[in-house]
């Protein structure tokens, strides 16, 4: 066995409320890929801040090379060799390539330089990136790549990688996992977070798995089988979901060539967007992020508005109007951010409630809130989606991530809509809340209604869906069944490559 | 109408001066927004500029301690804003009207004593061999010292942003202020230096109407010159250069309109006084109105409250 | 090492805690500011706060202008503070105020010398209009093009001050003054004097009408969808757009309500307190408006009393600088002063400051 280079020994960390991380323990080799493994929330992100110095821990110590180890701030972590690729990436948008990567050294060479250091690193590890480019303009899979080489130019022993497959594709996940064994070969240890088994499975050495902050088994992925790591990491029997039955109704839905230029000047415009969902239909939506995702949903909230014929609900054109007809007429949507898009943080679930449920569950009149019913409403959603929270005043921010998003699917399925439209509906909830979250999604399915779900989460899509499509740079997929779909062909699709596998 | 009376070589040298308090507002203003923070206070700032750097003067006898004081006094007055928005999180719009505000009711109260006074005599600087140019020289260069300094401070600000570290830092503060943490910038710190930096120019710029333009103290003298200055930051996209393009511009519509005053050219002098004004409206509302260029331009955090989460 | 952590909601102690505490900081802070002139500061402080209520000799006045000034800045800052709640930084009500008494100022003039109870009424549904009109421009300019309301409406001041003395000089010259660049008097002549209802507390009509928009504003904003559409666009502007509200309507509405009442409190002014058009007839009350508007958290009740209080430094300040000869201009630095306490002790709404031990 070769040598231990960073040994963790008890961290702890508390944030008000919760103990993000309780004596937590365990080693990495030099040259070994570690898997850092447990649902959102398990403490995984707060650990790996701790070991890149963004984070002090209240108890505990580290010792990387023999050394004690306890970085005060990123750059010292950085010059003893550990670097990060975020999973939110650390990446000004409006700068160049070379410009963040030199951001993110300690001793930055001449530009000159540092741009033929930048083909040359990124050639050599199989992910070729253009020095002079705006991050703006480029993919989610290129970002990362300068995260990644912004690392390996300072020769690093250790390379953190928080979540990096969640915005690949599949062939990009290869490309990138190429690049991490021969990494690895080369004597740099990778401490990689995610919560998705099979890669861990092909592509890891060991792994800690972590629950509530602690550290409570330690596994060789080789050896175990998908479904009892995510025991492990849940701390109980895993139930699988129920087969479906689905015979499609009434068309309900129709987009026609729907297109719509993005606004943001680093977003994507659909093109050419067509389907056709009909009741009791849940249509899956793959996509790697930032390929139109957010404009669908804007298109189809009523935030933006098109042509009129482009959409078209029970045969009525509405793509003219705004949210207020669209729910009117029983077309809703929960947008994927809950905090400042589908929810005002600072204001009450009760107003929330309000903000979208006023005019189906008629609380106004003339203008003027009903208030007993409003509030009765959010007692509602609150009870049927068992929303934990201490009254219905309570603020929106106050809420946990799964709390709220619980709070807004439920906010839009108790309002009985035609057609319900969701982005990432379980996007940073636990396992229990999602599992919740998505039966709620299917029963509305079941009950009449058609769902279309946009998710980044092949997993869910893959559980959910009746029909699937792709959105790969604006542009939509034909859809097709979902069953006897394998991830490699909507891997090629999710390329961009949508005509052949549409055809196939 | 007599128009021979203008002397286009006059009215470039007055057109110089009448830029020049606002040029030094601007750059200052426009290093603070690229950091990514509003300061509205502007105005307060050069008023303060304008007393302290008056009230120094008479007493020192000297110019140069006046425009010290001044430089002090900006930047002292804009650390409380960077106090404010910065370590106790306030809304930058909010505080920076408060600085105006402050800036305005401090500059009178200081400035009770000063009234009709006549400061020491100014700080031109004829550029040798140049200066002695026909017209050439007149106009371009027979200035004060602080004409050519504050082309030089733009230049320098052009040189910082463009080609240091330190000052792609900045950017990168004010374009993504949680990345720029996540990397370990000390995003409080950077931008209250920045802040500071705004205000010394800021203050710069007020005592060049105290000391040099006018050269008197009157209460609220600075009229607007430090709301032109945030107005011209938008017109120039946040470029440095085109901050030069802004305050001349501005400072050439001040001068005609004056002149035109002056003429008597049978439109009352008050419509006359609000040109600078309206043109200013004008220019702002031409640049802003590419809604995706002005996005892509404007520092990307801009006005946004950060705290470290962790 | 002292750090502010983020509460997990709003603490409403403290919403209505930090005005007072702020009131109370500026009160120390400015008797430091008089003992560093030289002055007194309990004796500076008594005069400016308490004096005008019960000094023998000068009490009756300043009670008497208590309601005069806190009527205008109660309703300039109402008309504001819905703004604000919407985020639509509308900052030129000063100029608002100006063209206000202007356009309604006009209607009297040119009315001169016509008698009739409707004459007040229609000089200030003009005056209404004509600051609403005034406030559109930096609406229309930011909803069509995107322009900052904040710097539009600002600039939109100085060519109001200019336009004032531009009508005064000329259209609006007393025709029997003299050639002093002023209007005629409104006060002169019944029709166009804005009545006097309760003398000893200055309360005249503009006041009862301010008052009556303040209850007015707070129903809607807490009951009514339009406010609960401002609130959002100001809490979230995105979670708004996806409730269906449409920005540009609440930038339009939020510009012309304020617009129209700083209108309104300039034409109570010429018919009232200043009794005539003149250069110096707006004394400020568009900015410190903006002040009262933030001392009385954008609230309509709040802004009341902090319209009271704001009103008592101007009365206090004037005692003050009569017996102890402390500058009008020192009365501005306090009134700044407090604005800045109160957005410093802000932060303890939102944040609590804990204590927390650095690891070595």
């Amino acid at each position: 066995m070769s040598e231990t280079l960073l040994e963790i020994k008890g961290l702890s960390k508390s944030y008000p409320g919760v103990k993000a991380n309780d004596n937590v323990s365990f080693t990495i080799q030099q040259g070994e890929i570690h898997a850092l493994l447990g649902e959102n929330g398990a403490g995984k992100s707060t650990l790996v801040k701790m070991i890149y110095g963004l984070v002090h821990p209240d108890e505990g110590d580290m010792v990387l090379h023999g050394k004690h180890y306890m970085p005060h701030k990123p750059s010292e972590a950085r010059n003893l060799g550990v670097g990060m690729v975020f999973q939110h990436f650390s990446l000004f948008e409006a700068l160049n390539v070379a410009e963040n990567i030199t951001l993110g050294m300690e001793h930055a060479p001449p530009r000159a330089e540092l741009a033929v250091r930048i083909r040359e690193v990124s050639n050599a590890y199989g992910l070729p990136l253009d020095p002079d480019r705006l991050i703006g303009d480029l993919s989610v899979g290129e970002r990362q790549r300068v995260e990644i080489v912004r690392c390996l130019l300072q020769n690093p022993k250790l390379l953190i990688m928080d979540e990096p497959t969640s915005v690949l594709t599949p062939q990009e996940v290869d490309t990138l996992f190429l690049t991490l064994r021969k990494l690895s070969s080369e004597g740099v240890a990778i401490l990689y977070i995610s919560h998705k088994l099979d890669e861990i499975k092909t592509l890891c050495d060991h792994a800690t798995v972590l629950r509530h902050g602690k550290v409570v088994d330690t596994c060789i992925p080789a050896e175990e089988t998908a479904r009892s790591m995510a025991e492990m990491m849940i701390g109980g029997e895993l139930s699988m979901p129920t087969a479906r039955e689905f015979t499609p109704g009434d068309t309900l839905l129709e987009l026609n060539n729907l297109s719509l230029a993005s606004l943001d000047p680093f977003g994507t415009s659909l093109t050419n967007v067509s389907l056709t969902l009909r009741a009791g239909e849940v249509m899956g939506v793959a996509g790697v992020a930032g390929n139109g995702q957010d404009e669908l949903l804007l298109a189809l909230s009523g935030e933006r508005t098109t042509d009129s014929d482009m959409i078209k609900l029970k045969g009525v054109s509405l793509g003219g109007m705004g949210p207020t007809t669209r729910r009117a007429l029983g077309l809703l949507a929960a947008p994927e951010e809950r905090l400042g898009h589908a929810a005002a943080p600072d204001m009450s679930l009760t107003e929330n409630a309000f903000l979208s449920a006023r005019i189906r569950q008629k609380l106004e009149k003339s203008g003027f809130t009903l208030r007993n019913k409003r509030d009765d409403f959010t007692r509602e959603i609150i009870e049927k989606f068992d929303v934990r929270t201490p009254g219905i005043s309570n603020a929106a921010r106050s809420l946990s991530g799964g709390n709220l998003q619980k709070f807004v699917i439920g906010r839009e399925v108790l309002q009985q809509p035609t057609v319900l439209v969701v982005n990432q509906p379980t996007w940073g909830v636990d396992a229990a809340a999602a599992a919740d979250i998505r039966e709620a999604l299917r029963t509305l399915a079941a009950e009449g209604a058609a769902v279309l779900v946009i998710s980044q989460d092949l997993d869910e899509l893959m559980e959910m869906s009746d029909t699937f499509a792709v959105l790969a740079e604006g542009r939509l997929s034909k859809p097709r069944s979902a069953v006897g779909l394998n991830v490699e062909e909507i891997g090629l699709m999710m390329g961009g490559n949508l005509e052949e596998s549409a055809n196939a | 109408m007599d128009f021979s009376t203008l002397n286009p070589v006059a009215l470039i040298a007055s057109l110089i001066m009448a830029a020049t308090p606002i040029l030094l507002a601007a750059i200052g203003e426009l290093v603070v927004e690229k950091s990514g923070v509003l300061n509205l206070g502007v105005e307060g700032m050069m008023i303060i500029g304008a007393i302290a750097g008056f009230a120094i003067s008479v007493e020192t006898d000297s110019p140069w301690l006046g425009m010290l004081a001044a430089v002090l006094a900006g930047a002292s007055l804009a650390l409380i804003f960077g106090f404010l928005t910065q370590f106790l999180l306030s809304n930058q719009v909010a505080t920076g009207l408060a600085l105006t505000l402050f800036g305005l009711g401090l500059a009178a109260l200081l400035g009770q004593s000063y009234s009709g006074m006549k400061p020491p005599s100014s700080l031109r600087l004829d550029i040798p061999v140049l200066s002695d140019l026909p017209i050439v020289g007149e106009m371009l260069f027979r200035h004060d010292f602080m004409v050519y300094f504050s082309l030089l401070i733009v230049v320098g600000v052009w040189f910082f942003l463009n080609r240091t570290r330190a000052g792609l830092v900045l950017r990168a503060v004010g374009e993504n202020h949680n990345a720029a943490h996540s990397l370990g910038y000390n995003v409080v710190m950077i931008r209250m230096g920045a802040i500071a930096f705004g205000g010394a120019c800021a203050g710069l710029g007020g005592a060049y109407v105290s000391l040099i333009r006018v050269p008197q103290w009157t209460e609220g003298m600075t009229a607007g010159a430090g709301w032109i200055a945030l107005a011209i930051v938008v017109f120039a996209s946040w470029k440095p250069w085109r901050v030069i393009l802004g305050a001349y511009l501005f400072g050439g519509v001040t001068i005609l309109q004056l002149n035109l005053q002056a003429l008597g050219i049978g439109i009352s002098a008050a419509y006359l006084s609000m040109t600078p004004y309206l043109i200013t409206i004008i220019v702002m509302v031409i640049m802003s109105a590419d809604r995706r260029r002005a996005s892509l331009n404007a520092p990307a955090s801009l006005g946004q409250i950060f705290h470290a989460s962790h | 090492m002292l750090r502010l952590e983020p509460r997990q909601q709003a603490s409403s102690t403290m919403r209505w805690l930090t005005p007072i505490l702020a009131v109370a900081i500026t009160m120390f802070m400015g008797g430091l500011l008089f003992a560093a002139m030289g002055k007194n500061p309990f004796e500076a402080i008594r005069i400016i706060f308490l004096d005008p209520f019960f000094h023998e000799t000068f009490g009756p006045y300043s009670r008497s202008q208590l309601m005069v000034k806190a009527g205008p800045l109660i309703l300039i800052a109402t008309g504001l503070s819905i703004g604000f709640r919407a985020g639509v930084w509308n900052i030129g009500a000063e100029g608002q105020f100006v063209m206000g008494a202007i356009a309604g100022g006009a209607v009297g003039l040119a009315l001169h010398p016509a008698d009739g109870f409707w004459v007040l009424p229609l000089m200030t549904v003009v005056g209404a209009i004509g600051g609403m009109a005034w406030a559109m421009i930096p609406a229309l300019l930011r909803i069509k093009f995107n322009t900052n309301e904040i710097l539009v409406s600002l600039m939109l001041v100085y060519v109001a001050y200019n336009f004032l003395a531009a009508m005064v000089t000329g259209p609006l010259k007393n025709p029997d003054g003299f050639g002093f660049p002023e209007s005629r008097s409104f006060t002169s002549v019944d029709s166009t004097h804005l009545p006097m209802i309760y003398e000893p507390l200055g309360m005249h009509a503009g006041v009862l009408v301010a008052l009556g928009i303040v209850i007015a504003a707070y129903v809607m904003m807490e009951r009514h969808l339009l406010g609960f559409q401002i609130r959002l666009t100001g809490e979230s502007p995105r979670a708004a757009k996806f409730a269906g509200v449409n920005p540009a309507f609440i930038v339009a509405v939020c510009l012309g309500i304020s617009g129209a009442l700083a209108g309104m409190a300039g034409l109570f002014e010429v018919t009232g307190p200043a009794g005539k058009l003149t250069t110096n007839f707006p004394v400020g009350y568009g900015f410190t408006a903006i002040i009262v508007a933030f001392l009385g958290r954008l609230n309509p009740i709040g802004i009341v009393l902090a319209g009271l209080l704001m009103a008592l430094t101007y009365i206090g300040g004037e005692l003050a600088q009569l017996s102890l000869g402390i500058p009008a201009a020192a009365i501005s630095v306090f009134q700044g002063m407090m604005l800045f306490f109160l957005l410093a002790v802000d932060v303890f709404v939102n944040y609590r400051l804990v204590w927390k031990k650095e690891v070595k």
